[in-house]
C-alpha cells in the first residue's frame, strides 16, 4: 500500500506531463507544416528574420 | 523541357487575370490585426513544393520594408505574411509573383473554421487516450484481484480521471447527438452519447456504493477509438471545398467604362447595365457578356468552351463573361447584367447540380439509422426482462448498461473512415487526390465513364499533323515566319521545323488574322486563315493554317490535338472491366469523331453546351446508370457536379479541379480505371468491416443480455473488434501503385500554363 502512494501519483504525473507536452506542441504549431519542416532541414542558410 | 518556353505563356494570360481581382482595400479586408500596427494575411502558393521555393518566396518577401515576417507553409501551400498596417499591401503579391510563383489571397474565414474543428478533435483524442491509458492501469489491478479497499480507492481515482476527460473529449459527440435529437432524428452519435453517459453515471453510483464493477475504462477507451475514427473522417472531408465560392473569386470585380468624353472610369460588375460601352485592355477578363463594337483581336474563351485555342473576334462578335482579351484593346458593349452572365449561370447550374449529388447517403449513416434503434430496443428489453424475472433493479440496470457498452458502435464507427483513409493513402501515392470522402463510395457504383475531349482525352496542346498542299520547303519558310509569334499555332509550327532560322523581314501581327511579312527582295508573305492569305472562305478549318505569297495560297498545314499517351490503354481497360465509355465534348463533330475512332470509343456527342452535358448525365441517371465524368474545363464543371462521381486532371481549370471528387496529378488516364477498381475493393472492405463489427456485436449481445459482461469482457471485446477492422482495412494497401509516367514532368509543365492559368 505504501508503494502505491508514490507509484500512482508518479504514473499519473508522467502521463499528465506527456499530455500537456503534446497539447503544447499542438498549440505552438509544430504539426502545422510537417512537409515544410522536413524540407527546411535541408536549408544551410542562417535563419532569416521572421 | 525548357523553362523559357513556358514563361511567355504565363505572361499574357495568367498574370493579369490573377491581378485584376486585387486591390489594396480588398487585401486589407482579407487580412486581420496581428500585434500593434501590424496585420496578417495568407496567400496561396500552389506551385511551391521544395526548400528552394520556400527560400525564393520568403527571400523576396523579406526584402520588402513593410513585411515583418513571411513564412511558407508547404503542407497547405500558403505563405503567411505579417506586414506593417501603413505599408503597401499590393507589393506583397507582386513580390511573390516576381519570385516566379502564381498566387492569390486566401479567405481567412473559410480556412480558420476548418482548422478549428480538426485541432479540437486531435486535442480530444489526446485527452481520451491519456485517460484510457491511466484508467487501464487501475483496471488491470482491479481485475487481477485487488482487495475491496484498494479496489474502491482505484475506482475513485479512475472516476477522478474519467469524469473531466469524458466531459472534455465527449463534446463532439454530445453536441452532434443533441443537435440530431432536437430535430427529432437520430444518428450514430445518439447511441454513443447515451452509452457513454449511462455507463459513466452507473460507474459513479457503483463507486459511491463500493460496488464491484465500474466501467470508467470502457467509457474512456470507447471515446478514444471513436475519436480516432472521427479524426480520420474529418481529415477526408476537410479537402472538400466549395467550388461555387471559387467561381465567385474568378469573376472580375468590374471593368473600365468608356465615357462619352473619351476617358475611362472603373465601374463595378453589378453596376454594369446592358448597352454600356466598356474598354477591355489586353489581359483583362470580361465581367459580363458583351458584343464587340470596335477593334479586333484574339480572346481566350477556354473558360467557356474548354477549347484552349484563342478565338478571333471582330466588331459584332459576342464574347461570354470570363473570356480574357489576349491582344490589343477592344471596345465592347454589355449585353446582359452581371447577374445573368455566363459565369453567373455556371454558378447557378453548379448549385442546382449539387442537390443531385447529396442524394447519396453515406454507408455509415445508413448503417447507423438501422443500428441505433435496434440496440436501444435490446437494452430496454434486457432491463425489462431482468426486472420481471428477478425484481432486482440494480442488476437489471447493470445489464442494460452492459448491453449499451458492448454494442456501442465503436468498430462500426471505425469501419468506414479507416478504409477511406487507407484508400486515400493509396490514391495519394499514385498521384490521385481524393477531395471528397464520399467520392469513393460513389465511385464503387460506376457503370459508365464519360470523358470530355480537350484537355482530358487529349492534352489540349496542338501539334503539327502534316502538310496538305505546297512544296516541301514551304514548311521551313512558314516556321521561319512563325518564329515571330507566340500564337499556339505558330509555336506548333516552329516545333515541327525547329531548325528554321527566324525570317529576316519586317513582320507584323494582324490580331485575329495571322502574320504578315514584307520580304527584303519585294513581295509579301502571309501566314494565317485562308481568307487572310488570299484563299476562299472555308478552305481551311480551325485546325489548318495557310501560307500565302502575294495574295495566293501556296501551302496548307494541318494541326491536331495530341491524344494523352495512355488514353487508348485506359479506355481499353475500362471496356474490359465491362464499363460503358462515351465522349461528351463541346468541340466540333469531326474533331470528336476523329479522337473517338482513334481510341475505339463508339458513343460520342459533339457540340454540347454545359447544360446539354448535364442533361445527358441526368438521362443516364434516369436509366439507372451511374456515370463518372472526367473533364477539365469550366464548361465541364456543372457536369462534374451532376455526375455520380467526377475526376479532373491536374491541368484542369481551378473550377474544374474543385468541382471534381478526384484530381489526378500523374498525367495518366490510367488513373480512371485504377480509381474505379480501388473504389470497388474499398466498397467490399467497408461491407466486410460492417459485417465484422455487426457480427461481433451479435456474438457479444447474448452475453450482455445474460449478464455475463464484466468490465474486463467489455474492454477486451471492444479493443479486439476495433483492431480487427483496422487490420482488415489495411489489406487495401496491398497491390501495385500506379506510377507516374517518366515524361510526366515534361507534359505537366507544358500543358499546365495553357489551362491551369485560368
Amino acid at each position: 500500500m505504501n508503494g502505491l502512494v508514490i507509484l500512482i501519483p508518479s504514473a499519473i504525473g508522467l502521463g499528465l506531463v506527456a499530455l500537456f507536452t503534446f497539447l503544447w506542441s499542438l498549440r505552438s504549431g509544430q504539426y502545422d507544416d510537417l512537409k515544410g519542416a522536413s524540407e527546411r532541414i535541408l536549408d544551410d542558410d542562417p535563419p532569416r528574420r521572421g | 523541357m525548357s523553362a523559357a518556353g513556358v514563361v511567355p505563356d504565363l505572361g499574357p494570360q495568367a498574370m493579369p487575370a490573377a491581378r485584376e481581382c486585387e486591390d489594396a482595400d480588398g487585401l486589407i479586408a482579407l487580412s486581420r490585426a496581428a500585434g500593434t500596427d501590424c496585420r496578417q494575411i495568407e496567400f496561396a502558393v500552389p506551385d511551391a513544393y521544395c526548400v528552394t521555393c520556400i527560400n525564393a518566396i520568403e527571400g523576396s518577401l523579406a526584402k520588402l520594408p513593410q513585411v515583418k515576417s513571411a513564412r511558407v507553409n508547404l503542407s497547405q501551400r500558403w505563405v503567411r505574411v505579417v506586414f506593417a498596417s501603413d505599408g503597401d499591401v499590393l507589393a506583397i503579391p507582386e513580390a511573390i509573383r516576381r519570385s516566379g510563383y502564381r498566387t492569390h489571397a486566401l479567405d481567412p474565414v473559410a480556412d480558420g473554421q476548418r482548422d478549428g474543428v480538426m485541432s479540437e478533435l486531435i486535442r480530444a483524442t489526446a485527452v481520451a487516450g491519456f485517460a484510457a491509458g491511466n484508467i487501464m492501469l487501475f483496471s488491470v489491478s482491479v481485475w487481477s484481484g485487488a482487495d475491496p479497499t484498494t479496489r474502491d480507492m482505484f475506482h475513485w481515482l479512475s472516476a477522478l480521471i474519467a469524469i473531466p476527460a469524458i466531459a472534455y473529449a465527449g463534446r463532439p459527440f454530445f453536441r452532434s447527438a443533441f443537435a440530431a435529437l432536437r430535430v427529432g432524428r437520430t444518428n450514430m452519435d445518439v447511441p454513443i452519447t447515451i452509452g457513454v453517459l449511462l455507463a459513466t453515471a452507473l460507474s459513479l453510483y457503483e463507486t459511491f456504493t463500493s460496488g464491484a464493477h465500474a466501467y470508467f475504462d470502457a467509457s474512456t477507451m470507447l471515446l478514444f477509438f471513436l475519436l480516432v475514427g472521427r479524426s480520420f473522417d474529418h481529415l477526408m472531408r476537410e479537402r472538400a471545398r466549395g467550388a461555387v465560392a471559387n467561381l465567385a473569386r474568378l469573376m472580375p470585380r468590374g471593368a473600365h467604362r468608356l465615357l462619352p468624353d473619351g476617358t475611362t472610369a472603373f465601374v463595378a460588375a453589378e453596376a454594369i447595365e446592358p448597352g454600356m460601352a466598356l474598354l477591355l485592355r489586353a489581359g483583362e477578363r470580361l465581367p459580363v457578356d458583351c458584343r464587340v463594337t470596335s477593334g479586333s483581336g484574339d480572346v481566350d474563351c477556354s473558360i467557356v468552351t474548354g477549347e484552349s485555342m484563342a478565338v478571333a473576334v471582330h466588331p459584332g462578335s459576342e464574347i461570354a463573361a470570363g473570356a480574357v482579351n489576349l491582344s490589343g484593346p477592344l471596345t465592347v458593349a454589355a449585353l446582359r447584367p452581371a447577374s445573368q452572365s455566363f459565369l453567373a449561370q455556371m454558378a447557378e447550374l453548379m448549385e442546382s447540380a449539387e442537390s443531385g449529388r447529396t442524394a447519396h447517403r453515406r454507408i455509415a449513416d445508413r448503417a447507423a439509422s438501422i443500428y441505433a434503434p435496434v440496440i436501444h430496443l435490446a437494452a430496454l428489453a434486457t432491463f425489462i426482462g431482468w426486472v420481471v424475472l428477478t425484481a432486482d433493479w440494480h442488476t437489471a440496470l447493470m445489464n442494460a448498461v452492459a448491453v449499451l457498452i458492448i454494442t456501442c458502435p465503436c468498430a462500426l464507427a471505425l469501419a468506414v473512415p479507416i478504409v477511406q483513409a487507407v484508400a486515400a493513402g493509396r490514391l495519394f501515392r499514385s498521384g490521385i487526390m481524393m477531395r471528397d470522402g464520399t467520392g469513393l463510395e460513389r465511385a464503387a457504383k460506376v457503370t459508365d465513364v464519360a470523358f470530355d475531349k480537350t484537355g482530358t482525352l487529349t492534352l489540349g496542346k496542338l501539334r503539327f499533323a502534316g502538310q496538305l498542299s505546297g512544296r516541301a520547303d514551304d514548311l521551313a519558310l512558314a516556321a521561319a515566319l512563325a518564329r515571330h509569334s507566340q500564337h499556339p499555332l505558330s509555336r506548333a509550327l516552329v516545333a515541327a521545323a525547329p531548325d528554321a532560322p527566324a525570317l529576316v523581314a519586317t513582320v507584323r501581327e494582324v490580331p485575329g488574322e495571322g502574320l504578315e511579312a514584307s520580304l527584303v527582295g519585294g513581295g509579301m508573305l502571309r501566314l494565317g486563315s485562308a481568307p487572310f492569305c488570299g484563299g476562299a472562305e472555308g478552305e481551311s478549318g480551325g485546325t489548318e493554317v495557310c501560307l500565302g505569297r502575294d495574295g495566293r495560297v501556296i501551302a496548307v498545314f494541318a494541326f491536331e490535338d495530341v491524344i494523352r499517351p495512355d488514353a487508348a490503354e485506359a479506355v481499353a481497360s475500362l471496356v474490359a472491366a465491362g464499363r460503358g465509355v462515351e465522349i461528351l465534348s463541346g468541340d466540333g463533330a469531326s474533331a470528336v469523331a476523329r479522337v473517338a475512332r482513334r481510341l475505339g470509343i463508339a458513343r460520342f456527342a459533339a457540340r454540347l453546351s454545359p447544360e446539354a452535358k448535364m442533361a445527358r448525365l441526368a438521362e443516364a441517371a434516369r436509366e439507372g446508370r451511374a456515370v463518372m465524368m472526367v473533364g477539365d474545363g469550366i464548361n465541364d464543371a456543372p457536369a462534374l457536379r451532376a455526375a455520380t462521381v467526377s475526376m479532373a486532371p491536374a491541368s484542369a481549370s481551378d473550377i474544374g479541379r474543385s468541382a471534381a471528387d478526384f484530381v489526378f496529378m500523374n498525367e495518366r488516364l490510367a488513373s480512371v480505371p485504377f480509381t474505379l477498381d480501388l473504389a470497388r475493393r474499398a466498397d467490399r472492405l467497408v461491407l466486410q468491416n460492417l459485417a465484422l463489427a455487426i457480427g461481433y456485436n451479435a456474438l457479444a449481445l447474448p452475453l450482455a443480455v445474460a449478464g455475463h459482461v464484466t468490465p474486463l469482457v467489455a474492454a477486451v471485446a471492444m479493443s479486439s473488434s476495433s483492431i480487427l477492422v483496422v487490420a482488415n482495412a489495411l489489406r487495401l494497401s496491398l497491390g501495385p501503385d500506379l506510377v507516374a509516367r517518366p515524361a510526366a514532368a515534361d507534359t505537366a509543365a507544358t500543358a499546365q500554363p495553357l489551362q491551369g492559368a485560368l
